[in-house]
């Protein structure tokens, strides 16, 4: 039997604990007042946003997949509320309604891309799995389980290449962990040192199969330890807790370090997408997060303690109804794409595929 | 070329639509076959998605029916080797749109392995995976990439139309020897499209091949199903197109030579010359995009074997060469207007 190969001690190297440690010291982040009350209103903005998408489901004017994000907001928040936007680039999959929303898209254009509408983000064309915002270096939205992890390893690529100081963040959730591409992503952004964190959003369920059923190792942030990627576990229905881990995995990044694995424990109080009962888990347990873990509540609780009033939290509310509902306005009355959309950004040349021309009945029916 | 089949006996009056049917090929066939064992996203304890599933996890055990992570390429694998091993494994893929990570051990793994072996293994399982559109789905939860497989020298691929055949069919590839590719028009689920999309749906009840019967049977691979009989010309379809031809034909009037051609490899290539011969004109439509869709297969074989015999040039009506869109859902699909137009173009020919 050969020797094992004679590589540095992991003395030379970061501990894979080394984040972790240094996140267990102090698991708070020391927001001000106004911080508490900005992730407050943003949180409370992903809610409503994603209740009243519920509604317009419901109504027949969103059709086909709709994943909200309703249980999960902290996750969004805590992150990229620490996130540099003119350099950090986010990159998540299907339930993508909230990462838009957290990095200050336009409700509007969110809303209206549920819809279908011309003026979506994506022109309707996308919907509410595929969007995007190249303004907000926002990389979608992407609707394969698992892909956009290994784009990120792109993104984080380029960052590097440019010098231009920024982060990938890319999400997925405890079902994507167990696809293929993303340990060869993972392989790769060790070896290059890459600027990215890898965040696995653990709600416990993918679609309707929960992590013990489907994964051998369901502590999401051991798994890049083959490839020396430190790691770090977080309470994901806590805001303060999320961006603390948010500054110690940033740093280690942004100085060059390489890849940061977290893992954010969380859950999503609705099914899986519109079409899904949620059969698969008890009462009970959707109750016990509603109501003792909620991430809202949570930083409610905090504003009240530090003595903010209970009418300006009313103000919040109000405020964030009215943007909402001029969400689904906008979202309803918009015009629908015309038919000859069908063919616009397909390439970027003009488009030669040897279809013919649409009848413009087919439309109009 | 079979006629459309019927049940023989008298519980030929029991209905089913689409899933009930495909539920019902499984049941049987892990009831009559230790080595068959069914595995996916979501299969087991949850049922699947579409609730093919259903029940079965319960009555079989987990040891045939069962849960995977989501890992297409690894599913797909597991089932190659299972396969090779002598069993006789059943895999779900959840959406046809997630089958590509899988796509490198179909093509260079389970359609070869016969022939790189010299016949010393085989790759006898399946791949069930509910494709095409209508269900506003976007780009990665509509596709119809038959083509993609019927490119592949070493697979079959294979569409049902209808619940009766899904079971016939569906019995009949996991029986098969070689890797089947068994793709289920999910529009088509609980009832037959007629492709008037304003229309309420109508159930698989009111249809006469809801009729499923009881017990175990099989439809052979590569025989098309002749769903109406007419002399204004051929019309080759298959999976959810066949009911929108049908209805587009019926309210239009024209008697069309309708064949379903339920599986696209092995191909019933007589019946369409048979048909093709007697009609002098052929109509292909299908929901894919049109270059190098299977319609392009379809009318190179209708040419190069019964050229003079066509009154007209082979019509194709598919989808467009784009993305399948979200909101653009019914612009794209290839629906009554496109058809009718179509029909009328191919008889003035």
């Amino acid at each position: 039997m050969s020797k094992p190969h004679d590589s540095a001690p992991d003395a030379q190297v970061p501990s894979l604990r080394s984040l972790q440690d240094q996140f267990a010291s102090n698991t708070r982040y020391p927001a001000s007042a106004d911080e508490k009350l900005a992730f407050y209103r943003q949180m409370l903005l992903i809610r409503r946003f994603e209740e009243k998408a519920g509604q317009l489901y419901g109504l027949g004017l969103i059709g086909g997949f709709c994943h909200l994000y309703i249980g999960q907001e902290a996750v969004a928040i805590g992150l990229q509320s620490a996130l540099n936007p003119e350099v950090d680039s986010v990159i998540t999959g299907y339930r993508d309604h909230g990462h838009m929303l957290a990095y200050g898209i336009d409700p509007k254009i969110i809303m209206a891309e549920l819809t279908g509408r011309h003026s979506g983000i994506s022109r309707g064309k996308g919907g509410s799995m595929h969007m995007f915002s190249t303004a907000h270096k926002f990389y979608g939205g992407h609707g394969i389980v698992g892909a956009q992890v290994a784009l990120g390893g792109g993104l984080a690529l380029a960052h590097q290449y440019n010098e231009d100081g920024g982060l990938c963040l890319a999400y997925f959730g405890d079902g994507a962990a167990n696809q293929g591409q993303v340990y060869e992503t993972f392989n790769m952004a060790a070896l290059w040192k890459l600027p990215i964190v890898f965040v696995v959003e653990n709600n416990r369920y993918a679609m309707g199969t929960a992590v013990e059923r489907s994964s051998a190792e369901t502590e999401f942030h051991r798994r890049g330890a083959a490839f020396r990627i430190p790691g770090m576990h977080v309470d994901g229905m806590d805001v303060l807790q999320v961006r603390q881990a948010a500054e110690v995995a940033f740093a280690y990044v942004r100085d060059g370090n390489g890849p940061v694995l977290m893992e954010c424990s969380t859950y999503r109080y609705r099914g899986h997408s519109m079409s899904d009962p949620a059969k698969y888990r008890t009462r009970e347990e959707v109750q016990e997060f509603k109501e003792q873990r909620d991430p809202i509540e949570a930083i409610k609780r905090l504003l009240v303690e530090d003595g903010t009033a209970e009418d300006d939290l009313r103000a919040i509310d109000k405020e964030i109804r009215a943007i909402v509902a001029a969400a689904a306005d906008f979202a309803e009355t918009s015009p629908e794409p015309e038919p000859e959309e069908l063919y616009t950004d397909v390439l970027v040349d003009s488009y030669s595929g040897s279809a013919p021309a649409i009848p413009a009945a087919e439309h109009a029916r | 070329m079979t006629a459309p089949a019927k049940g023989a006996d008298a519980s030929a009056e029991r209905r089913l639509n689409m899933i009930e049917a495909i539920n019902e090929a499984l049941d049987i066939m892990l009831a009559r076959d230790p080595d068959v064992m069914i595995f996916g996203e979501d299969v087991g304890y949850f049922g699947g998605v579409f609730r093919a599933t259903a029940g079965l996890q319960a009555k079989y055990g987990k040891t045939r029916v069962f849960d995977t992570p989501i890992s297409e390429c690894g599913i797909i694998a597991a089932a190659i080797g299972m396969g090779a091993y002598g069993l006789r494994p059943v895999a779900e893929i959840q959406f046809a749109d997630y089958i590509y990570p899988g796509l490198d051990q179909i093509v260079s793994e389970a359609a070869r392995i016969r022939y790189r072996s010299a016949g010393e293994y085989t790759a006898p399982l399946t791949v069930r995976s509910p494709f095409g559109g209508g269900i506003f789905g976007g780009q990665t939860h509509s596709q119809s990439p038959e083509a993609m497989f019927t490119h592949v020298a070493g697979l079959k691929t294979v569409i049902p139309s209808t619940p009766h055949d899904a079971k016939g069919l569906l019995i009949a590839a996991i029986e098969d020897n070689d890797p089947v590719i068994f793709f289920e028009p999910k529009r088509i689920y609980n009832g037959p499209f007629s492709g008037f999309y304003d229309r309420p749906v109508e159930p698989w009840k009111r249809h006469p091949d809801s009729v499923v019967p009881e017990g175990h049977y099989r439809i052979p691979l590569g025989e098309a199903r002749r769903v109406s009989e007419g002399e204004a010309m051929t019309v080759l379809a298959y999976g959810t197109m066949v009911h929108v031809v049908d209805a587009v034909a019926r309210e239009k009037g024209i008697d069309i030579d309708l064949l379903d051609l339920r599986t696209l490899v092995p191909l019933d290539i007589e019946a369409i010359a048979r048909s093709v011969e007697r009609t002098g004109r052929c109509m292909v439509v299908h929901e894919a995009t049109r270059t190098s869709g299977f319609g392009a297969e379809l009318a190179a074989l209708v040419q190069e074997r019964m050229f003079y015999h066509l009154e007209a040039p082979v019509m194709r009506v598919t989808g467009f060469d784009t993305p399948y869109p979200h909101s653009l859902e019914w612009a794209y699909f290839p629906g009554p207007v496109r058809i009718g137009e179509a029909m009328d173009r191919l008889l003035q020919d």
